[in-house]
């Protein structure tokens, strides 16, 4: 028999409520996803992606329905589902140090001594290449250079599993193919389970192990799922002939451009 | 491929000479210069004002004295604040310093209680919805319509003074505190929940410094509004102070002590609002605007 996996999320049902009208968003989402595995969340804008990514972080609850890590129910946010945000959300009163090092202090405060918690800061941010920027404040940095430091603070909680919300989707087409090779590299090294939101075709092929397609709302839900059968480490040049790579974005683009067009809401 | 050393280059290189170091005369002349369109502006728009007022007030049936009037009435005031002379004669400096003692105390009561309150209001819904009401009808009150009723609950003129700074001050505060505390980005708020931050934590690490900017705001309105309002209680209540100075200087008609305390009163108030302004910028640690 075949154990239950990392990442149970069991039938969840979303319906936003306010007032008298209601909104069903989310219909009978079952997936289950294994330790270590990359996952993308690809679709078309407004079908619940996002609404999805947040309850797996805990900070939206399900209407009915259940995600369970390693066998615990998630029913509020917590360090073990790091979350990096489409935004960065970093904290603009705090140098890149101090935003990163807040998350390693609330985490490790009782596990580690002061110089430790110091070295743990510092090598996040040499993971994500930023520690030479250490002392800056968030304004004073690029957009690409704010989301891996992002990346940084959620790193450093030590997660159980990485949640990216369109980690990527406000950055320049050259900025987002380098931090691209970045995640790759650091799942390549911390081997972690890591969970995407994207609406980039490309992206997703490239990064993912498996892809789930969710269909337009309302009541959106899996439509498909593909797996990305490419051997890591992957290159992005190399791929670009490679006929496995081109079939799963065909297959992608089928799926989001054929069978579930996005339509106008009318 | 042909050797590159026997082709002809398609451009030639242009080398560039680096600037030579300018020297430091330059540099002086340029720092002069920056000062100097600083200072001069508003030393031009003063003579031109003083000469102006000079002109109109020097006829034979000015009713206000005209600036070297002013000079020749006050000048002890002017270079002298520091002087004692008896109970009653002392300098402007120390009018101002009684006077600021005043403000500071019920600045700082106001500071205090503004932020406890409007963080209260600003984070809890039932809170805002019953104490808002109340709150924007009270602030409409002017100063000095609470003197009376703090004259009689106080029955002294010290604390009543220092209830009216209190009372004109801490609306200013506690309205932007709540404004503040409820336009915490949900993002932090989010960012505050992954991490699990208790209320406290949240209190410090999040609420108060993405607060901070609008916090200032309100303290810098609020200061502004009490050294309004300080004057006015002060010609009512007497005693020291530059308030009552300027009300006692119109009872014995010297005209230019009055327009001497009006400037220093300006002065005080400016200095005042940079004060706060410089202690946001070091607090915000430069995030909040100027």
């Amino acid at each position: 028999m075949k154990q239950a996996p990392y990442l149970q999320i069991d039938g969840v049902e979303k319906t936003f409520t306010r007032g008298d009208t209601s909104n069903h968003v989310l219909a009978d989402i079952n997936v289950g996803i294994d330790n270590g595995e990359f996952v993308s969340i690809i679709g078309h804008s407004g079908c619940g992606k996002s609404t999805l990514l947040n309850i797996i972080a805990g900070l939206t609850p399900a209407t009915s329905g259940g995600v369970l890590l390693d066998n615990k129910e998630v029913n509020e946010p917590g360090p073990d589902r790091a979350v990096v945000f489409q935004n960065h959300s970093l904290l603009p009163w705090l140098t890149v140090y101090e935003n990163v090092r807040m998350a390693v202090d609330k985490v490790f405060r009782a596990t580690k001594s002061r110089a430790e918690r110091h070295d743990w800061t510092m090598h996040k941010l040499d993971l994500v290449h930023m520690a030479h920027a250490k002392d800056r404040r968030p304004a004073e940095i690029s957009g690409g250079m704010k989301q891996r430091v992002g990346i940084a603070r959620a790193l450093a909680m030590e997660p159980k599993i990485l949640l990216l919300d369109e980690p990527f989707g406000a950055l320049d087409a050259l900025t987002r193919a380098h931090l691209q090779d970045s995640v790759m590299q650091i799942h390549a090294t911390l081997k972690n389970t890591m969970i995407m939101i994207t609406h980039d075709v490309d992206e997703a092929v490239l990064l993912s192990d498996r892809i789930i397609m969710m269909t337009n709302g309302p009541a959106a839900t899996i439509g498909e799922i593909l797996e990305v059968a490419l051997p890591r480490p992957r290159k992005r040049l190399e791929l670009v002939t490679n006929t496995t790579y081109i079939k799963a974005r065909e297959a992608v683009l089928k799926f989001l451009y054929e069978r579930h067009a996005f339509v106008e809401a009318a | 491929m042909p050797d590159a050393s026997t082709t002809t280059p398609a451009a030639a290189v242009v080398t560039l000479t680096p600037p030579r170091s300018v020297n430091r005369r330059a540099v002086l002349r340029s720092k002069l210069v920056s000062t100097a369109s600083v200072v001069v502006p508003p030393v031009l728009t003063l003579t031109l004002i003083l000469l102006v007022w000079e002109i109109l007030c020097s006829g034979p049936g000015a009713t206000l004295p005209a600036p070297s009037q002013v000079w020749r009435d006050s000048s002890d005031l002017i270079l002298d604040p520091f002087f004692v002379a008896g109970s009653q004669d002392i300098g402007l400096g120390w009018r101002v310093l009684t006077s600021l003692q005043r403000v500071a105390i019920g600045f700082g009561l106001a500071a205090l209680v503004g932020i406890a309150v409007g963080t209260l209001v600003g984070q809890s819904t039932w809170a805002m919805r019953g104490l808002d009401p109340i709150f924007q009808v009270l602030r409409t009150v002017p100063p000095l319509a609470w003197l009376p009723i703090s004259l009689a609950a106080f029955r002294d003129a010290n604390p009543s003074a220092i209830f009216v700074i209190f009372i004109t001050a801490i609306w200013p505060i506690l309205i932007n505190t709540s404004v503040g505390i409820r336009n915490i980005p949900q993002d932090y708020r989010n960012v505050a929940a992954v991490l699990r931050l208790n209320q406290i934590e949240f209190f410090w690490k999040i609420m108060l410094p993405s607060a901070a900017p609008y916090i200032f705001t309100g303290l810098r309105i609020g200061v502004g509004l009490a050294w309004l309002a300080i004057v006015a209680a002060e010609m009512l209540t007497g005693g020291v102070g530059i308030g009552f100075f300027i009300w006692d200087a119109w009872n014995s008609s010297k005209l230019s002590d009055i327009i001497v305390a009006l400037v220093y009163i300006g002065f005080i108030g400016f200095v005042l609002d940079r004060l706060i302004a410089g202690l946001a910028t070091i607090v915000t640690r430069g995030t909040a605007a100027n």
